[in-house]
């Protein structure tokens, strides 16, 4: 036994002559993948290197999730090669990939919330060894360890659903590393995150790659994409358009290239002749409820756009609740238009011409499964219908109207929302609340997972509603670069209170990001 | 999790306090012949709702146990007339195959078809029992006819009292055969990696097929085991009574499903354990006894189970709820 140490100690061994290792961990040339006569992938090439953090950058639909599947082997390409270490692997199978040493961070985490943190990380070890029996000591070592490894405290007998959602990447994280990863492909990682999480995240994942390992970070946040990467690829319409080093990229270069276009912005600036002098659409007096809302003072003027960031549990959220009828039991008051208001249900709310796009369009704004008329409809029908019935031809002009006004891309007002875009679903919310009449607008997060064509489209809808049509609206957001863009003023909330107001034309992007770094 | 935070604790803590409340106004009821009497109207309900928990854990619902196990039971005893036999082992093994291949058909439906499992057992308990009272008879076969082997076995008691009046009383070996199966379920759901699967799938079914987990084992072992336990308890059942009655076991899925949920199981699936469920049964059991020493009637009795499924189910959805907030 000593000696056999000994000899692996001598070392000349591990260096077999002529095996060149290669540099690069993953390579696809001229890949092609068709669904159904649609070109998903064209003659697309890739090379990922050994530990370098590369980011793959495209719009939805750009071939972005197909490449991924086809690197983890879910999707088989009709033509091209792929090559790992430098060896040409004829047919990547999902299980073949996953020896490879190919781990995906999917976005919903894959995770079971109603599992301990200790069993959703031994569980994939659990499987692989074809055990029947478990073994519970042994798991929470696993477990242990592989928290440990990522250098983060994590409470092993939680439930992942108890956990925040930086948590469960987290959890996530520390899964796909349990399995000797060698490339940790993650699929819009910060999506969910606030600016400290966002930063704790690129730390454990420079970390990851001290250790050698190889990260694909996809994304459409182009700050994130070059504030981490080594390298970039830019994807477009299923082919490669540009890629290089990080240093060679910038803001606009990788927009360019993502979207084809140019999209130039220019900070948002209120018409303070026309509108100043009018009362303002919504004014709030020492508003406060319980520990989330802290006696907030805020007015909104006609043609204001009012950015609102803070950390998730802020008070941001609750802020918007209270002002569309949802937090009833407020203290203090809510004056609209100069008259003081009510607010305790969203009929009050509606009806005062307030209308709010939730943080969660899905599961909070759309009917999916129904077409885009009766979701752009739903608040109005009491407007169709005087009498008993639906005045069906106002209806569709309506809807029609509104769909060329928000240039929602569709042949027909009848088609199911579900299989509209991002972008295009968060256009019928919107549309939605226009129909209404609102005069004022709260937006939660309103491009969040929108590409960024239709994020500036959006922006664009929305600027000019309030430079034009007087709207008011309060745009909550932790995307910075938006907020500075399109609100003339910005307000930091920390803890139910806000803690500062700036004028967005003297701020930079970079004054407000540190800012909410420093909340704590 | 802190210990008081556990939905075992509680349902246990809400029984011993119902317990002591029933004890008031019915000082019998601690009397040692309604304990025995009353662990032994655990049994049937009991397995059965072993069964319900795997299915419910998964995610699922099973609403065609009862008619499982009423055709298990019937046609075992037919088939132990028709050819004389008089032993136990062999129709306990029949009836819980018979139980594990209706349950198999369950499972195709569900896993094939990804159908709702609601309607899926509406369907297939729908037509065996139709199958049953259509093709194998209507009538009941009552003490003279019922094989001797099962109605002893039936009959066995751990212990025997004697009464002040002289007549006797026992508590029924059955309990043990209850027990044993729960502490096998317990053991299978905790400590295997299938059983982890069933709790996975009850979780996030897209997940647990990402990581690996074979999803038609998975759902071909859950509605198996659980139409076995129903074709078992089938058949315990006709030897405790010692009656088979076709007609039997009609409306007891709400019984069986309120003690589920009673006993913490989410109707979202993910959740649930045998301990809990076992208290369920318990408290379910105790309730409707409570009500005929009251004489209640029986149409109150259905009042009853059904306001506690609906608190009941209240309570869990409210706390998983909170859970995912």
């Amino acid at each position: 036994m000593g000696a056999f140490i000994l000899f692996l100690k001598s070392g000349p061994l591990f260096h077999v002559d002529g095996l060149v290792m290669s540099e690069n961990f993953i390579e696809l040339r001229n890949v092609r993948k068709e669904f159904a006569g649609v070109v998903a992938l064209n003659d697309l090439s890739l090379t990922i290197r050994k530990g370098e953090i590369h980011c793959l950058a495209g719009e939805n639909g750009s071939g972005k999730s197909t490449l991924i599947k086809v690197m983890s082997g879910v999707y088989q390409p009709d033509s091209g090669e792929i090559s790992i270490d430098g060896k040409a692997v004829s047919q990547l199978s999902p299980m073949a990939s996953i020896e490879h040493g190919v781990q995906v961070i999917y976005q919903d985490f894959s995770l079971f919330g109603n599992l301990t943190v200790a069993e959703n990380l031994a569980m994939n070890v659990q499987l692989r060894e074809q055990r029947h029996i478990l073994n519970w000591r042994r798991m929470r070592e696993i477990a242990r360890e592989a928290v440990s490894r990522l250098g983060v405290e994590l409470d092993l007998d939680t439930d992942v659903e108890k956990l925040s959602t930086a948590g469960k990447q987290l959890v996530a994280i520390a899964r796909a590393l349990m399995s000797d990863a060698r490339l940790i492909i993650m699929d819009e990682p910060t999506t969910a995150l606030t600016g400290k999480e966002i930063e704790t995240l690129f730390r454990i994942v420079k970390d990851i790659q001290s250790r050698g390992i190889a990260i694909l970070f996809v994304s459409h946040k182009m700050r994130e994409m070059l504030e981490i990467s080594d390298h970039i690829t830019v994807i477009r319409n299923g082919e490669k358009v540009a890629d290089g080093p990080t240093r060679d990229f910038d803001e606009a270069l990788i927009t360019r290239h993502m979207t084809g276009l140019d999209i130039v912005s220019e900070p948002y600036i209120w018409d303070r002749e026309k509108y100043g002098l009018m009362p303002a659409r919504v004014e709030t007096r020492n508003l406060s409820f319980g520990t989330d809302l802290d006696d907030i003072n805020l007015a909104i003027k006609p043609g204001e756009i009012v950015g609102l960031s803070g950390l998730l549990g802020s008070g941001r959220t609750e802020l918007a609740l209270s002002l569309f009828g949802m937090m009833p039991g407020y203290r203090g008051s809510i004056m609209l238009n100069g008259q003081e208001t009510s607010l305790d249900t969203p009929q009050d709310a509606i009806k005062a011409g307030v209308a709010y796009v939730p943080e969660d369009r899905l599961s909070e704004g759309l009917f999916l499964t129904q077409g885009i008329d009766r979701n752009m409809l739903s608040t109005s029908y009491e407007k169709l219908a005087p009498g008993l019935l639906i005045d069906r031809k106002k209806a569709e002009d309506w809807v029609d109207t509104m769909i060329r006004d928000m240039q929602i891309a569709t042949p027909t007002g009848k088609k199911l929302v579900k299989e509209l875009s991002g972008g295009n679903q968060q256009r019928v919310v919107i549309a939605r609340w226009l129909l209404t009449h609102a005069k004022f607008l709260i937006l939660n997060g309103p491009t969040v997972g929108v590409d960024v064509g239709s994020k500036a489209e959006i922006h664009r809808i929305i600027r000019e509603l309030a430079q034009k049509e007087g709207l008011a609206v309060l745009m909550i957001s932790d995307d910075v670069p938006e907020l500075v863009h399109n609100c003339n003023r910005i307000v930091l909330m920390h803890r139910g209170a806000f803690v500062e107001e700036m004028a967005s034309v003297d701020t930079s992007e970079d004054q407000i990001s540190d800012k909410l770094k420093n909340l704590t | 999790m802190a210990w008081f935070q556990k939905s075992e604790v509680v349902i246990a803590g809400i029984l011993v306090l119902a317990m002591v409340i029933i004890g008031l106004v019915n000082p019998a009821f601690w009397s040692l012949d309604n304990m025995f009497s009353l662990l032994r109207s655990n049994v049937i309900i009991g397995i059965m709702a072993l069964g319900v928990l795997l299915v419910m854990i998964s995610g699922g619902i099973d609403v065609s146990f009862p008619a499982f196990a009423v055709a298990a039971m019937y046609l075992t005893v037919k088939g132990m007339i028709y050819f004389n036999y008089d032993g136990v082992v062999l129709p306990f093994v029949a009836a819980a195959t018979m139980g594990a291949l209706f349950g198999c058909l369950n499972a195709f439906f569900v896993y094939k078809f990804r159908m709702i499992p609601l309607i899926v057992t509406l369907g297939t308990g729908s037509m065996v029992r139709g199958f049953l009272l259509g093709i194998v008879g209507t009538s009941m076969i009552n003490i003279n006819k019922m094989p001797d082997a099962l109605i002893d076995f039936g009959k066995s008691d751990i212990v025997n009292m004697v009464k002040a009046d002289g007549t006797t009383y026992g508590l029924t070996a059955m309990i043990l055969v209850y027990f044993g199966l729960a502490v096998a379920l317990h053991l299978v759901l905790r400590h295997t990696t299938i059983g982890r699967g069933v709790y996975a799938l009850g979780g996030d079914p897209e997940a647990a097929s990402r990581v690996g987990f074979n999803i038609r084992k998975i759902t071909f072992f859950i509605y198996c085991v659980a139409g076995a336990l129903a074709g078992f308890a089938g058949l315990l059942h006709s030897g405790m009574i010692w009656l088979a009655n076709p007609r039997d076991f009609v409306g007891l899925e709400l019984d069986v499903i309120a003690a589920v949920v009673l006993g913490g199981a989410s109707i979202f699936g993910g959740r649930g354990s045998v301990l809990g469920t076992m208290l369920g049964v318990f408290m379910l059991v105790m309730v409707k006894n409570s009500l005929i020493i009251m004489k209640i009637d029986t149409t109150w009795q259905r009042v009853v189970v059904g306001v506690i499924i609906v608190i009941a189910t209240a309570i869990t959805a409210w706390r998983d709820r909170r859970a995912n907030a």
